[in-house]
């Protein structure tokens, strides 16, 4: 989400050491982000999945709630069961609007058995904050700790084999699991989760002190960093949702193509407006399509049926390095059945052939190996 | 930023490169960079006929989608048909390998209208401020 803001924009840390390394900085979310180095996007998306690279994530934000997670209101939170998370893993969930609209998509850790922390959009810090704050039992019980937190995310193949020796037991991490290490000295949360379809782990490390991580990290030739820009295309060839989006206020959950993460046999916030949408019908729908040709979609194209009926828009699109055409998202006309018929996308005037295809675009993913 | 010393350069930042009654097009180290990989190039139609600083072909990186128009006006004479399935040839070589067009220029005077070297270099240190 590249969006123009009336604040001046932040930094993370790692600011200087992005600008010294020739990175072409943009605004994103709020913050001033690296969308690529010098090498270029393509040649990130390569090293991402072949070898490893290292994004800054700093920009994220970290929560932290303490309680049983019925008590404390959490579960009410999020449209995930998360009662039955075991300590030590971490579970995807939204958290919605009373309208049953998307307010954030988000990372449950669980920490100990009442003790939490949830990963949310650098964009939606403070949205999720007043929300959260409403809606626990008692403000006590929450933490913004985003100020004091550093978060590196290292994916790729060879992640793992980069890690082992700095972070001693690392192996042992499975697919959305974490623990705690010991990392450079520091006492620190490592999970193995990421958006990148890769092998892959994002570390947590005090924020004052991340530049030595990054440094140290960089000193492995296997690894470089990535920008914004390879980090948008490994995650749309994943299939992945970005908040801003694919993903907003007004989009249901049972819109976005995000129905396994919403358990209706529980109690949420926001669940009788989505409901009460479901009764009356769904609207739209997200479907996953192909260009026909090296032509990418890019956010808002129009998408036209043959006869040239516009049945909605595109909320992510890019050039697939892997598949070598243009890959997107669209919302659509959820009573349209498009078995067999192409579709196309662009504006009135240009209008480009594509077909629909499965989640993830990309097959050879490392990130269950 | 590398520079061509003999071609021409429009605001847009295309070059023309004119020897006799034909030119060769493409866009420049400048265009290319802050475009950054290019994934897709739509070539003009052989024989077709273009404006001076009408649209004359459209590049798609992994960034943004724009139009790349022409120095000059002329018919179009010949194509790089290689950018079909090597667009970065763009990238690699955005004044040689990486042309788009030849035309058959309709009027040589018209290059008075564009920069040489000299003061396309000018015009992008202007930029970098």
């Amino acid at each position: 989400m590249l969006s123009h803001v009336d604040t001046p924009l932040k930094q993370t840390p790692l600011y200087s050491a992005h600008i010294d390394l020739g990175a072409k900085v943009v605004p994103f979310a709020g913050w001033q982000m690296p969308v690529s180095y010098p090498s270029g996007i393509l040649s990130e998306c390569q090293q991402t999945r072949t070898l490893a690279s290292l994004f800054d994530t700093c920009h994220m934000g970290e929560f932290l709630v303490e309680g049983d997670c019925f008590q404390s209101g959490l579960d009410a939170l999020v449209t995930a069961s998360i009662n039955d998370m075991p300590v030590k893993t971490c579970r995807y969930a939204v958290t919605l609007n009373d309208n049953g609209g998307i307010i954030d998509d988000l990372i449950v850790y669980r920490l100990a058995p009442d003790q939490w922390m949830i990963v949310v959009n650098a964009g939606n810090i403070d949205k999720d904050e007043k929300h959260f704050l409403s809606h626990l039992k008692s403000e006590k019980s929450f933490k913004n700790i985003s100020p004091e937190t550093g978060k590196l995310d290292i994916q790729g193949p060879l992640a793992r084999e980069i890690l082992k020796d700095m972070v001693k037991g690392i192996e042992k991490l499975n697919y959305y699991s974490f623990d705690h290490f010991d990392v450079l000295g520091e006492r620190c949360i490592v999970s193995r989760t990421g958006y990148t379809g890769e092998l892959g782990f994002e570390i947590y490390f005090p924020r004052h002190k991340i530049n030595i991580l990054w440094e140290r990290l960089l000193e492995n030739k296997n690894i470089k960093p990535a920008g914004l820009g390879a980090r948008d295309i490994l995650r749309v060839e994943m299939g992945y949702s970005l908040y801003g989006q694919d993903l907003d206020d007004a989009i249901l959950p049972l819109e976005a193509g995000l129905d396994k993460f919403v358990d209706l046999s529980k109690d949420f916030c926001g669940k009788d407006g989505l409901l009460k949408e479901k009764q009356s019908g769904i609207r739209r729908k997200m479907i996953y399509f192909c260009s026909e040709s090296r032509r990418a979609p890019r956010h808002h194209h129009k998408i036209f049926q043959e006869d040239g009926r516009e049945i909605g828009f595109v909320t992510s699109g890019t050039f697939s390095p892997f598949l070598q055409k243009g890959i997107g998202f669209a919302l659509i006309d959820r009573a349209i059945d498009l078995k067999g018929q192409p579709i196309f996308f662009g504006d009135e005037k240009n209008k480009i052939a594509a077909q629909l295809a499965g989640r993830p675009f990309y097959k050879k993913g490392t990130l269950k190996i | 930023m590398e520079v061509m010393k003999h071609y021409f350069y429009t605001k847009e930042h295309e070059w023309i490169n004119i020897d006799g009654e034909t030119a060769y097009v493409g866009i420049t180290e400048y265009a290319q960079s802050a475009l950054g990989d290019i994934t897709f190039v739509e070539l003009p139609k052989v024989d077709s006929e273009v404006e001076q600083f009408e649209r004359l072909a459209a590049v798609e990186s992994v960034k943004a989608a724009s139009d790349i128009f022409s120095p000059m006006s002329g018919k179009v004479i010949e194509v790089n048909t290689a950018l079909d399935s090597k667009p970065e040839l763009i990238n690699k070589s955005c004044f040689e390998n990486g042309w788009i067009a030849k035309i058959e220029l309709a009027d040589e005077e018209e290059k008075s209208n564009l920069m040489t070297a000299a003061e396309y270099e000018k015009f992008l240190e202007g930029l970098e401020e």
